[in-house]
């Protein structure tokens, strides 16, 4: 059962994926994007991670993906037209993706023994033990993350009032 | 393959009854709102516009889908179906009532209970927001689009709020799970007062209660914050280019969220299937009184004092109230009452929020725009964050529960 249900939101992600790529219009690969990370987060919820497949959906298809959509609606952006490419891309592409490809085939599966896999079901854990840990071993790094959030959210007033006063002198 | 065959009865069971709720809703906002307005209301299909839900759902299946010309057709069409499977799947998630005892099979009333229920209702109602702005854009109309844009930038920012005053009693629960979060919320202090979230002590949660449901307005798009449709500014606003059942269907999503909506704060706050005063005085008898009661009001208009000028109701008020008086009935019988009454509560609580809802639309005129943003970000986000504050202070003081 785990395994079909693995198998089904994994083909998913990976259709929305090349889906995201393959749109033209930036609300069809927003909305493939949305696919992607819905299936991410039934597939941590194939794994026992109740939790942070309900913030994957909250954080990011509920409210940074919503601003996404909202931007391009607001923008109004077409659909794209595709120019003819460079020839170094039309050359390198294929060739660099097969290299990128193998590398990728290989690291994992040097480091695929020794890590050994993930059964379905294995991080039972509740919200509870995730907010121990959170503030008792990764104290530091939360609130680092936090600072820094702030400082993104502190630079954005400060763009924004820019343009505000320009437009006001 | 027990647990399997149990889970599809009572998927069936609230699918239907969810239905029925939802179209008989409709009939009961227009109800109630013609009587706010001093007329009748939908009065000739069956007696007393009964029958109304049936001919609309019969309207609209035999209207003609008529689709706009120069329109994005995937998303058009997608946009209804986003919109209703969201606002139809979060029901499953809500307890209905205790474990009980049915034909010697035990179950709980409600469909799934998972660890993290809030998160994932919250989860699925920020989601939810793509159907309705979706369906703007692909309408390939400015108003179409306004209205999808006002819908997503009120919807995020209200979720803020929401958010928050959530998770004030979740503090004082001490859990994530709806149902656990209920069964925290049984007892009473003095023997009289319940120990619902919005009287639980250290800080009972009257505020956050305030600040969800105002949230819940705007979360739902009705009166007051119904600026994405707002007829005099946009036409029909999001649903402008929508005809039959994708019509029907931003329509469902409409109702069904808000009943998703008081159902949520039902069990958040107001202690999900709890009585409002213990057994022993008696709380066991107010379904059958209500139902009584009723009965009788509707014998005696039909039979002793009718109302002038409507003599069919000398047959249709005594039938109706000699089914209230055969619920009341059902409602004394001591196998059934372990089952119906938990229900009947939970009906009862999430009911009166209903019908603050409707009342609320026939009281209210309509926010404007900066007003409403103006009210979420200056004055429901930071007061939601004071809310938290305190709580999280109350609690702390008041040591580790158990």
């Amino acid at each position: 059962m785990d395994l079909i249900l693995f198998i089904i939101f994994a083909t998913i992600a990976v259709a929305c994926g090349i889906s995201l790529v393959v749109q033209k219009h930036p609300i069809g690969s927003a909305l493939s994007l949305i696919g992607v990370m819905g299936s991410l987060a039934v597939l941590y919820l194939l794994l026992g991670a109740e939790f942070i497949a309900a913030v994957q959906l909250i954080v990011y298809a509920g409210a940074i993906m919503v601003l996404f959509v909202f931007v391009i609606m607001l923008l109004n952006a077409g659909e794209e037209t595709i120019k003819g490419r460079s020839w170094p891309s039309r050359l390198l592409g294929i060739p660099l993706l097969t290299v990128f490809l193998g590398l990728l085939a290989y690291l994992l599966q040097r480091m695929g023994p020794s890590m050994g896999t993930v059964t379905f079901g294995a991080f039972n854990v509740g919200a509870k033990e995730i907010g121990r840990s959170l503030f008792n071993h990764y104290l530091l790094p939360f609130e680092v993350t936090s600072v820094l959030v702030l400082i993104a959210i502190l630079g954005a007033i400060v763009l924004a009032r820019k343009e505000i006063d320009k437009c006001l002198n | 393959m027990n647990f399997f065959l149990i889970s599809l009865i009572k998927t069936g069971i609230v699918a239907g009854v969810f239905m029925t709720t939802l179209a008989y809703l409709q009939w009961i906002e227009r109800k109630v709102l013609a009587h706010i307005q001093s007329r009748v209301g939908p009065y000739r299909v069956g007696p007393h516009g009964l029958l109304q839900p049936l001919a609309d759902v019969v309207k609209l299946m035999t209207k003609e889908g008529f689709v706009p010309s120069h329109v994005n057709l995937f998303f058009y069409i997608l946009a209804p179906f986003l919109a209703v499977f969201f606002a139809l799947i979060s029901i499953c998630l809500i307890p209905f009532g205790p474990s009980v005892e049915i034909f010697g099979v035990r179950t709980d009333l409600g469909l799934a209970d998972i660890n993290v229920g809030v998160l994932f209702v919250l989860a699925i109602s920020s989601v939810g927001v793509y159907g309705i702005a979706l369906g703007g854009w692909a309408s390939n109309n400015k108003y179409s689009l306004m209205g999808g844009l006002r819908s997503s930038a009120q919807m995020i920012s209200y979720e803020l709020p929401m958010a928050i005053a959530l998770v004030s009693p979740m503090l004082i629960l001490n859990d994530l799970s709806l149902r656990t979060i209920v069964n925290e919320q049984a007892g009473y202090y003095l023997g009289v007062i319940p120990r619902w979230s919005i009287f639980q002590m250290p800080f009972p949660q009257v505020f956050s209660f305030l600040i969800f449901l105002i949230s819940a307005f705007a979360e739902t798009n009705r009166v007051p914050f119904d600026l994405p449709e707002a007829e005099n500014e946009l036409v029909g606003g999001f649903h402008t280019e929508y005809s039959s059942l994708n019509f029907a269907a931003f329509f469902m999503a409409e109702y069904a969220n808000m009943i998703t909506v008081t159902c949520l704060a039902t069990v958040l706050f107001l202690g999900g299937w709890h009585p409002l005063w213990p057994v022993e005085y008696g709380s066991d008898f107010v379904p059958v009184l209500l139902m009584l009661g009723g009965s009788a009001v509707l014998l005696f208009h039909g039979l002793i004092q009718p109302v002038k000028g409507r003599p069919w109701d000398r047959l249709t008020m005594p039938a109706a109230g000699l089914v209230f008086g055969a619920i009341a009935l059902v409602f004394l019988v001591p196998v059934l009452k372990p089952i119906l009454m938990p229900i009947f509560w939970f009906v009862a609580k999430a009911g009166v929020l209903l019908f603050i809802f409707i009342w609320i639309r026939g009281t209210l005129p309509r926010f404007r725009y900066d007003q409403l943003m103006n009210f979420t970000w200056k004055f429901l986000f930071p007061v939601a964050i004071v809310n938290l504050l305190i709580t999280a202070f109350a609690v702390a003081l008041q040591g580790p529960k158990n």
